[in-house]
């Protein structure tokens, strides 16, 4: 494009100057004076204008077109600089151009995108919320990721600047969810409480009804018979000793009381006796020394009897303390003897009772009596006293005096009596006179005092006959808890022998199917056994025959080894040909004169070829020795050396003839190049060719080098890596050198290879 | 031998332009005198007729290697 322009430009200056503009840097001599200075600065400013304009138009093209600006800045060298410098770096492909609307479709899809992505991670988490509402850990992490990931949405929404952030559906959605979520939660959380609940109640039902083993249960039962005996022992042991002290105890009260009630009688007997009979007086001393002792008698009895009372009534609250404990006790055996106790206690306090009340109604006479003596003591010694008074002389045993008194006395005394007399007679009056009152007095006070008895009376016999009662009520609980307890030991008895019906049936099932797996396992292993047996014997066979095998093997080794020999021998003999006719084969190779090829090596290679019929690496080998040589024979390496210097100054003077150069000129200036050129006659080679080295000046040198040093075929290869015309002019060299190594190489592989054969089949002594 | 051949080729173009050349020479002298009244244009012509030609075929002669014909070069193109 830049071409046309200038073309054009060219053209239109050719139009209107009429010149060639090639020329126009000459001087113009040859045309019109008027235009000479203005000329050349006019085509100078039109090719200016040209120029900034081409380039102008390149960079507005650029700018619009991409691939354009691409193509130019590949082609032209320096047009990326002026590029990037005129309009911006090159456009790349992700989000940091300058060309906003782009940029601005991109937000909203990515936004999008990810609401999209939100949405679907919710509903997947909402799904797995509903369907799974049992699980702990997914209602409360759900929420959690739900959270982060709507905050994470609105980050990236936020992040992209120029569009507003859209949060409220994500809201509007997790709050259903947390919800669903807090109900699943509460769900799960009653559900598992009732789960816990029930399995707990399932738990504690079942254990009850879990049929505990049969040794357990006899076991137990014999623990809770053990435990019953010996607490019953117990009890009864204790009832019974209780029982005894109690009952000792009563009978001792009641005798101590019998005791005091008859000791009471006698003494009130006594009493009375002494106190009406008329005895002689010697008599009266022994009666109140008897009365006396009588009363010390009453006494003691009477604290005995008491004592004795105590006694027992202690021992009976004993017995009621215990039998109040073994009540508690709350085991059947014990009750009957409770009962027995219970009514033996009764008893007891019933019979203590009535002996007390016959002590108390004795005692009572006896106050009355005791008091009636009292009375009569007094007034008998009232009486001494008047007399005493009246007449102190005389003593106190006045009836025994009846000589000694006087007549003073006498009549003092029967005044004093005659007094008295009055003084009692008007006291009788007095009380004729108030014994009605009195007599009231005293009933009333008897009905007060009989009512008071009687009402204890009541008591104690409505105590005892509630007590009577209440052992009765028990004693018949009792019974009919016996009855009872019967019926259920029948009860009890049917189910026994009903479940020991069934566990008879399922011990037969049980049996039979232990019976079936122990045939099964019975078979089994006599199988296994049965194998094993097989198994060992196939064993010995396969090592016997092994055993002959290796034997035969050796006996076909052994055979083989003679039989190798003989073949080793014939190899041996052929080796010996071989190298015979490889030897003959190099001494053609010798037969070269200088400038002339060796004979033709087609005998010495037919020898060869006859003496290796049958190998087929010698044969391979000798069929690979090259027509030419065959035929014709190969050049010495000295005659190929004397060639060389021929051809290097002929390829010294066509150094520079290739393809492209090769006119007559290029042929003149590649002479003069060899004629001024000036290089090492002889150069080592490097190990390896660089760039440099491939100058076919260098490359003869170094090849001069080889030929000098007898390495025909390191010089070979750097004729070779001629070019163009001197390679071309080498190429006959090159061939009869190739032709030369060929053989020189079969031949000696041959004689390698058969040296190596003689060296097999040769033996050591 | 392809040493010698070089050496041919260059004693072909050297026959080849003593011919052409005294040729040429010869032609012009002729034209010269027969035509154009003794100028010296025609012989310095007819030399450089003859020596340009002799050049052209020398060139070709030794170029003759790598102009390969068209119907090869088809072939060739054709085989790649």
């Amino acid at each position: 494009m830049l071409r046309a322009c200038v073309r054009g430009a060219n053209s239109t200056l050719r139009k209107n100057y009429g010149r060639t503009p090639l020329n126009g840097l000459q001087p113009c001599r040859h045309y019109t004076a008027g235009e000479s200075g203005g000329g050349a600065a006019k085509v100078v400013t039109a090719g200016l204008m040209t120029v900034t304009g081409g380039i102008a138009g390149t960079i507005l093209y650029a700018k619009w077109d991409h691939k354009f600006r691409e193509t130019v800045e590949k082609n032209v060298p320096y047009s990326d600089r002026l590029l990037g410098l005129a309009l911006g770096p090159a456009p790349q492909e992700t989000g940091l151009s300058v060309k906003k609307q782009i940029e601005l479709a991109q937000p909203p899809s990515m936004m999008e995108k990810a609401m999209k992505v939100s949405k679907a991670k919710q509903e997947k988490k909402v799904k797995e919320t509903t369907e799974s509402p049992i699980e702990v850990a997914k209602p409360v992490q759900p929420a959690q990721s739900l959270e982060e990931a709507s905050t994470e949405v609105t980050h990236i929404i936020s992040a992209i600047s120029d569009v507003p952030s859209v949060p409220a559906p994500c809201d509007t959605e997790m709050t259903p969810v947390k919800e669903e979520c807090k109900e699943c939660h509460n769900h799960k959380v009653t559900a598992e409480t009732a789960a816990v609940s029930t399995e707990i109640e399932s738990v504690a039902a079942a254990e009850p009804l879990k049929e505990r083993p049969v040794e357990e249960v006899t076991a137990r039962l014999a623990q809770q018979d053990l435990d019953e005996q010996e607490i019953v022992a117990s009890v009864s042991g204790n009832l019974d000793d209780s029982l005894a002290s109690s009952a000792k105890a009563t009978l001792q009260a009641i005798g101590a009381q019998e005791a005091a009630l008859q000791a009471i009688a006698l003494h009130t007997q006594k009493l009375k006796e002494a106190m009406e009979a008329e005895v002689p007086p010697q008599e009266k001393s022994t009666q109140w020394k008897d009365l006396e002792a009588c009363l010390a008698n009453r006494a003691a009895a009477v604290n005995d009897a008491g004592t004795a009372l105590l006694k027992a009534n202690e021992a009976l609250d004993n017995l009621k303390s215990v039998i109040d404990k073994s009540k508690g006790r709350n085991v059947p055996a014990v009750r009957p003897l409770v009962l027995a106790a219970e009514e033996n206690l009764h008893k007891m306090v019933v019979d203590l009772d009535k002996v007390v009340n016959k002590v108390k109604s004795a005692e009572s006479e006896a106050k009355v009596v005791s008091q009636y003596s009292e009375l009569v003591n007094e007034a008998k010694l009232q009486f001494q006293r008047e007399v005493s008074s009246l007449t102190p002389e005389i003593q106190a045993n006045w009836k025994g005096l009846t000589g000694k008194l006087s007549t003073d006395d006498l009549n003092a005394l029967i005044a004093h009596a005659h007094r008295r007399i009055d003084q009692l007679n008007r006291e009788l009056a007095e009380q004729r006179v108030r014994e009605q009152i009195h007599i009231d007095a005293a009933l009333e006070q008897q009905k007060l005092e009989y009512l008071k008895s009687q009402e204890a009376a009541v008591n104690t016999s409505l105590q005892h006959i509630k007590e009577d009662a209440r052992l009765e009520q028990e004693r018949k609980l009792s019974e009919l808890r016996e009855v009872m307890e019967a019926e259920m030991r029948t009860q009890l008895r049917r189910q026994a022998a009903a479940h020991t019906d069934h566990v008879q049936d399922v011990l037969k099932v049980q049996e039979q199917e232990l019976k079936a797996e122990a045939e099964q396992v019975l078979s089994s292993k006599l199988l296994e056994q049965e194998t094993r047996q097989r198994q060992l014997s196939q064993e010995q066979l396969d090592n016997f025959t092994l055993d002959m095998n290796t034997a035969y093997a050796r006996l076909k080794g052994v055979e083989e080894a003679i039989d190798s020999h003989v073949v080793a021998e014939e190899e041996a003999r052929k080796a010996h040909q071989l190298w015979l006719s490889v030897e003959a084969l190099n001494y053609t190779l010798k037969t070269a004169e200088a400038g002339s090829p060796t004979k033709p090596l087609e005998v010495a290679a037919q020898a060869v070829r006859d003496s290796c019929h049958d190998n087929e690496f010698a044969l391979a080998l000798a069929s690979a020795l090259p027509e030419e040589s065959l035929q014709r024979g190969v050049y010495s390496e000295a005659s190929l050396r004397a060639r060389f210097y021929g051809l290097r100054s002929l390829v010294r003077r066509v150094a520079l003839i290739d393809e492209s150069h090769n006119s007559l000129y290029q042929y003149f200036l590649s002479y003069l190049q060899s004629a001024l050129l000036f290089e090492a006659k002889q150069e080592a080679p490097p190990t390896q060719l660089s760039g440099e080295d491939l100058d076919p000046f260098k490359l003869l040198s170094y090849a001069s080098y080889c030929l000098e040093h007898g390495d025909l075929e390191l010089a070979a290869k750097l004729v070779n890596q001629l070019t163009g015309e001197a390679r071309r002019v080498a190429e006959d060299w090159l061939n009869e050198a190739r032709l030369t190594l060929e053989t020189r190489q079969v031949v000696s592989l041959l004689s390698a290879y058969a040296n190596a054969v003689g060296l097999g089949t040769t033996q050591a002594p | 031998m392809s040493e010698k051949e070089l050496g041919q080729k260059w004693d072909r173009c050297l026959a080849d332009g003593v011919i052409k050349l005294g040729t040429g020479l010869g032609l012009g002298i002729v034209f010269s005198v027969v035509f154009f009244k003794r100028r010296t244009w025609p012989i310095t012509l007819g030399s450089g007729m003859g020596l340009g030609m002799a050049y052209a075929n020398c060139q070709t002669d030794l170029r003759l290697h790598y102009l390969v014909p068209k119907k090869q070069w088809l072939i060739h193109s054709n085989h790649i």
